[in-house]
């Protein structure tokens, strides 16, 4: 594939019809709460598009959010523009390799300076000066700082390189943070999730190449298209949850009825994400559908959001202070019953008995 | 501090205080309570029809000849929020998740619609004993800042939870950490405001009827 094909042209020759393709794009822009006429502005848009320089930096990272995105379901549309998108430096995916690599990558910044979109995978060391994650001899922290220059737009991909993710778990050794955390002055889209959903990215990028900007986010920067409401509001076990119907273990009646998981510790009242609508694994189904809760993987800090398996409702941490409190307050109950008792017993060898003789002074 | 955060220190280090302000507070006032003492009541009990205890616990939960007619807000209203409290706080599967996750004690829940209703109607009758208190001269004379304070403190906990429930005003994660945190106030205060009568309601009414039933007097 050359730089100069477009993306119409190389469905055409993977035949894809152009049928699919606008289906694709309706689709897209349904799934985005874009207006109808988008879906014909972004085909058109889409259909010419040339390659956008895409410069990926893996940080603290698992792969896991590029497993997310190449094996999924393949091969699909998806897939197609991943492929069209001139993917100029990816460490797990490219075929070259150290110094080589490096200069593709240097390539890729001096070239398109100003208008690659730079994705980022995994979370920021900032501990020792970065030391604890390097690539060739440099920290990651430099390597973004230098990337982030250049570029018109950053994808924080998953939640590590959106919110510090596990990295930034309790302890956080690494001193690990997000990619927002460091760059300031670039508009970054948080595409949280561990893996975040094929869709969403594609989404992303469909709408960068359509409109030139980032679609609208909400207030952790996530975009709103498939952030804006709770795995919750959209799970199909919701209406068990407003019965009273919960699961009370993995494998008793309930949980083979499909009632609610709430009580299992399901996070889907607070997750905000796209599971319940796009699902995984082309469409199949997602974590709830096959009987296990919402853990909250596109929340920030959801490793350290009190435990997987226990209900919201409950306490995150083991009550700490329950003995020492009760000590305490038998203690004050008991030292002011003391006191009490002294002030009544001052006040009875105080009293004085009234006489006759008194009353009739 | 993001709202995830948020929650998790309302669910963790403020519920962790929270419950033990309320230990520390409620074992402090029970135990001054129950040994302030008495003298040693040496004259023999006398018997009156309905001069007990348990009969005062029951005479003083229902209202007296005539006044139904006479305040009815206070009654009426008094009956429905305080019910209706118990019905919500006691009966909402979530609640009574924490409640088993906190002492392994659980009964059954009721659906959440059945809840909603409750609460609309205890919040609207909350809102009608306010106004009443505020609006009758002599209640609003009566009226302390720690009745107010005990009206908001009960009140507050009530509206941030159906708010959540319902997803209005706030994003459901801020909602449930300020709802959270709402109860947590309301623990930390209720022993040492008007709101410790939770627990020593039907303790004082007993220890009425009894005290008054030995002196043959049915109070």
């Amino acid at each position: 594939m050359n730089k100069e094909e477009t993306l119409l042209d190389h469905m055409e020759r993977e035949g894809m019809s152009r049928r699919t393709f606008l289906k694709y794009c309706a689709s897209l822009a349904s799934l985005m709460a874009l207006p109808p006429t988008a879906a014909a502005a972004m085909a058109e848009a889409l259909g010419k598009a040339r390659r956008p320089s895409v410069i990926w930096l893996p940080f603290q990272e698992c792969t896991g959010c590029t497993e997310s995105l190449t094996r999924s379901h393949t091969p699909s549309v998806e897939g197609m523009i991943f492929d069209m998108i001139s993917l100029d430096y990816q460490e797990t995916l490219m075929a070259a390799a150290g110094h080589q690599a490096e200069e593709a990558l240097h390539n890729a910044m001096k070239d398109n300076y100003g208008k690659y979109v730079l994705i980022v995978d995994g979370s920021v060391a900032t501990g020792l000066d970065g030391a604890y994650s390097c690539i060739a001899g440099r920290s990651n922290l430099d390597l973004l700082k230098e990337a982030a220059q250049g570029a018109a737009a950053i994808v924080a991909l998953g939640s590590c390189a959106a919110f510090g993710g596990i990295p930034k778990a309790n302890p956080n050794p690494t001193g690990a943070v997000a990619v927002s955390d460091i760059i300031k002055d670039k508009p970054i889209v948080n595409i949280s999730g561990c893996p975040p959903i094929p869709v969403v990215i594609t989404g992303v990028l469909a709408h960068y190449l359509t409109f030139g900007t980032l679609p609208e986010l909400d207030g952790l920067g996530r975009p709103k298209a498939f952030y804006g409401e709770t795995i919750h509001d959209r799970c199909y076990r919701r209406p068990f949850y407003d019965q009273g119907k919960f699961a009370k273990t993995f494998d008793d009646e309930g949980a083979r009825k499909g009632w609610c998981l709430f009580e299992l510790g399901c996070k889907g009242p607070v997750t905000y994400n796209a599971c319940a609508t796009t699902k995984w694994n082309d469409s199949t189904s997602f974590p709830i559908e096959s009987g296990h809760g919402c853990i909250g993987c596109s929340e920030p800090d959801f490793w350290d959001a009190g435990g997987f398996y226990k209900a919201l409702s409950t306490p995150a941490n083991p009550l700490k202070y329950v003995g020492a409190a009760a000590a305490v307050g038998v203690a004050a109950g008991a030292a002011v019953s003391v006191a009490n008792r002294a002030s009544k017993n001052a006040a009875k060898a105080a009293h004085e008995k009234t006489q006759l003789t008194d009353l009739e002074k | 501090m993001n709202e995830m955060e948020l929650l998790t220190w309302a669910r963790g280090t403020a519920l962790n205080l929270a419950i033990g302000l309320f230990l520390l507070g409620m074992l402090w006032r029970l135990v001054e309570i129950y040994t302030l003492g008495r003298k040693p009541d040496l004259a023999p009990p006398r018997k009156a029809e309905g001069a007990t205890g348990w009969h005062t616990i029951l005479r003083r939960s229902l209202s007296p000849p005539g006044m139904l007619k006479r305040s009815p807000i206070s009654y009426i209203g008094g009956y429905i929020f305080h019910i209706g409290l118990f019905i919500v706080v006691f009966l909402f599967a979530q609640h009574i998740k924490l409640i088993q996750s906190l002492t392994g004690l659980y009964w059954p829940g009721l659906p959440s619609q059945v809840i909603d209703a409750v609460t609309v109607v205890t919040l609207a009758t909350m809102l009608l004993v306010l106004f009443d208190r505020i609006n009758n001269p002599v209640k609003r004379f009566l009226s302390t800042f720690g009745d107010y304070l005990a009206w908001a403190l009960t009140f507050l906990p009530l509206l941030t939870g159906f708010l959540a429930a319902k997803h209005l005003l706030l994003p459901y994660t801020t909602m449930l950490a300020i709802h959270i945190l709402s109860v947590e106030l309301l623990l930390i205060a209720l022993p040492f405001t008007k709101l410790i009568h939770v627990f020593t309601l039907f303790a004082s009414r007993w220890y009425n009827g009894d005290i008054n039933g030995k002196r043959g007097v049915p109070v």
